[in-house]
């Protein structure tokens, strides 16, 4: 094994404090640190201001704090391509996409890999909360110690040979320890705001970015059973078990979307946080990633995730010979969104994951869910 | 791992003799040159001093040179000084597509004022044709400004034809001599220039420093205003420690003046050969015969500038390219697209090297084996 000095690892620096951290720690612990900037969207606006210009110069101004190299890169194609068209995609399907996800696994974690190695890197690193550990010669990836911030979910599609080639240097730390490093040492973003909403959208209005590159239909609101209960602005705008925005009124519970009809433009509502036609009791799930295949049996128990943040659900999973996992609740679940990702835990480890899309209950497919 | 400096067209080492003409100044030449003591007496003298050396350099009169910060400011006031003074004589102004940013930039602010400005075509071989120049002339030509060598392809234009052209016309002459002065003679009366521009920092002179020739006939308005500094062209307390250092850095470029074109040219040679030998895949920008010792712009197919720079850059080679990437947006160059179209990968796939005094036989020679290695192993990549 090299030492630290003659190991090159690229760092992915966003100009948030996280990535500013990470690269801070490894610079500390000895390696050749080398930090990039990659840029995947062009979000100039009519000030002909871009957020990537400012971000870069807080990368600039970090790197130069801590005395190393910085370049930047442009993947804006590879994320119109592979990313922003899979996420229209989802959205025109009626399905509510993770670009997140896909943006892990096809740019950060695949181009942006690529790039890093064509340096001549021996480490690609980023700020995420997620741990990489190397037990009875496989290569794990674990939940990060900060179960708030833990990433992994977004991760679900790295494979063990990219995790091999991967370092996350904050995986073993609470945010609030992360922020405080960047404190003591100054760093320019140690108080600059976390990101937040899906990065090519920003702070903006969700509504109005996606009506700029998706038609919206406007339809009836029904419930199940027929009843017109008002006027939706495009079903692309809504996704499962929403209560804001449907403008409902009259008495008695507030109304949540339980589901699409693609085909006749009609969204679904129900009354009730409880509302039984928002639970369902297993699923099935496509785009599977297993992040070590020789541990997965044909059926299994473990817990899983259906959305980021949520706590994890006890499961059982069976693979079909279709490729698709059939992934059965040990009690039932609320407001399973198709075209989210499913991913499975096994204690600390995540094994992997896919994409949700097919809701069951009582051995029938929902298919007013979408 | 040793650094190898290419990118002397970006700027350049300051030369020893340089900071010791200029160690002095700082330490005792404080007074204000416009002062009437003794002092003040003391700085005016050097000022003159650099003044008459920077005349002599390019067959001027003392009377028209003005300092300025810098190339850009001298680009500047050329342009929108001449166009603002001369505006009843007409409206219409000439420069070409290829020029560096400090005069197409000015020359944008000033279509927004209400000039007509015609940008020149330029061709593969990098130059512009005669022939559009005397098609683009009018009657309300007031001013043209061409480049004397592309700051990227190093192509040198053709200056003496362009002033012959305007002989008879009332057209101002400006050329931006940046990356010409040092190497290339320079008889602006001969040679029918009325403007020209020179950076100290371009021929390790000081960086802050750079000057105008403003021709004894050429009616000029000041971009800024205050006392009677530079004829009133320039006002502002003058940068003395930087005039004499400008002037060291000029003396030096006199006199070298064609031991470095040898030596450069022999670099340039040393370089191209080198990734020949092993052969690497590249092309020349621009006709390589019109081009100037110390500056080559090759385009690497197969290659992109992000990942060559990065990779240069890692590797301790030092040299850019015109293609902006900072903050991860790649413009392609502009001088590059108007050669061959934006269609053309070279606009993304080029790097300028730049030689200069930094340079040694041996560390050009270094140079060209790890561009070799590295053009290598990108293009395998990407195969």
């Amino acid at each position: 094994m090299n030492s630290n000095k003659d190991t090159r690892v690229v760092v992915g620096m966003s100009g948030g404090v996280d990535s500013s951290v990470a690269a801070l720690l490894l610079k500390e612990q000895g390696y050749d640190v080398v930090g990039i900037f990659m840029k995947n969207w062009d979000d100039t606006d009519e000030f002909g201001v871009c957020t990537a210009t400012e971000d870069f110069d807080d990368v600039v101004r970090v790197c130069n704090q801590l005395d190393i190299p910085y370049y930047s890169v442009n993947f804006e194609k590879q994320y119109w391509d592979k990313v922003f068209t899979y996420f229209l995609d989802e959205y025109k399907a009626g399905r509510t996409p993770n670009p997140d996800v896909m943006c892990n696994k096809e740019i950060k974690f695949k181009a942006f890999l690529d790039h890093a190695m064509s340096l001549g890197a021996d480490y690609l690193a980023t700020g995420h909360y997620a741990q990489v550990r190397e037990a009875d010669g496989r290569v794990e990836m674990l939940r990060g110690v900060d179960d708030n911030k833990d990433q992994t979910y977004f991760l679900n599609q790295l494979s063990s040979d990219v995790l091999k080639q991967v370092m996350f240097p904050l995986g073993h730390m609470p945010k609030s320890e992360v922020r405080k490093i960047a404190k003591e040492h100054g760093l320019v973003t140690a108080d600059k705001k976390d990101s937040t909403g899906i990065c090519f959208i920003g702070e903006r209005n969700f509504k109005e970015f996606l009506s700029e590159y998706l038609p919206a239909q406007p339809g009836d609101m029904q419930t199940l059973d027929g009843s017109v209960k008002g006027q939706h602005d495009g079903l692309m705008y809504y996704t499962i078990g929403q209560r804001q925005g449907l403008g409902i009124g009259g008495s008695g519970d507030p109304w949540f979307v339980v589901g699409k009809n693609l085909k006749d433009n009609v969204l679904y509502v129900e009354q009730g946080f409880s509302n039984d036609k928002l639970y369902s009791d297993s699923l099935i799930a496509t785009e599977l990633n297993w992040i070590n295949e020789d541990v997965i049996k044909e059926t299994f128990t473990c817990t899983a995730k259906f959305r980021y943040r949520q706590k994890d659900s006890a499961v059982t999973v069976k693979l079909q010979d279709d490729g698709k996992v059939f992934v059965e609740f040990a009690e039932s679940e609320r407001a399973i969104t198709p075209g989210q990702a499913v991913v499975f835990y096994d204690g600390e480890v995540c094994l992997g994951g896919g994409t949700i899309d097919e809701i069951i209950k009582n051995d029938h497919a929902l298919d007013y869910v979408g | 791992m040793e650094q190898i400096y290419m990118d002397h067209a970006a700027t350049t080492p300051m030369d020893e003799e340089v900071m010791k003409a200029m160690l002095p100044v700082y330490k005792d030449v404080f007074g204000n040159p416009s002062s009437v003591h003794s002092f003040g007496r003391k700085a005016r003298q050097i000022l003159d001093g650099a003044r008459r050396v920077m005349a002599a350099s390019i067959h001027a009169d003392e009377k028209e040179i003005t300092f300025t910060s810098g190339g850009t400011e001298a680009d500047n006031l050329a342009f929108m000084g001449t166009a603002l003074a001369n505006r009843d004589k007409g409206n219409h102004i000439i420069t070409t597509v290829q020029e560096h940013h400090a005069v197409l930039h000015t020359a944008e602010a000033l279509e927004k004022q209400g000039f007509n400005v015609t940008y020149l075509p330029v061709y593969q071989d990098g130059k512009i044709s005669l022939e559009d120049l005397e098609k683009a002339l009018t009657d309300e030509t007031i001013l043209v400004s061409v480049m004397y060598v592309n700051n990227e392809t190093g192509i040198i234009q053709p200056i003496m034809e362009i002033g012959k052209l305007l002989k008879n016309h009332q057209a101002y002459f400006h050329t931006d001599a940046v990356q010409a002065f040092g190497l290339i003679d320079i008889h602006v009366k001969e040679l029918g220039i009325d403007m020209l521009t020179v950076s100290s920092h371009k021929i390790n002179g000081p960086k802050g420093i750079g000057f105008l020739y403003v021709s004894e006939n050429t009616k000029i308005s000041a971009l800024h205003y205050g006392g009677e500094q530079e004829r009133k062209r320039r006002p502002g307390t003058e940068n003395i420690a930087g005039a004499a250092g400008f002037k060291k850095a000029v003396e030096l470029a006199m006199e070298n003046k064609d031991l470095r074109s040898q030596q450069y040219q022999a670099y340039k040679q040393l370089f191209i050969d080198g990734l020949k030998d092993n052969g690497i895949h590249f092309e020349v920008n621009g006709d390589i015969q019109s081009a100037i010792p110390s500056i080559v712009n090759l385009s690497f197919p197969g290659a992109n500038v992000e990942s060559l720079l990065t990779n240069f850059d890692l590797e301790g080679i030092a040299a850019s390219s015109g293609s902006a990437c900072t903050a991860g947006s790649v413009e392609p160059s502009h001088v590059l697209t108007a050669m061959f179209g934006k269609d053309n990968p070279c606009t993304t796939n080029s790097i300028r090297f730049s030689f200069g005094i930094f340079n040694t036989e041996e560390n050009v020679k270094e140079a060209s084996e790890r561009v070799s290695r590295i053009v290598k192993r990108l293009t395998k990549i990407r195969e």
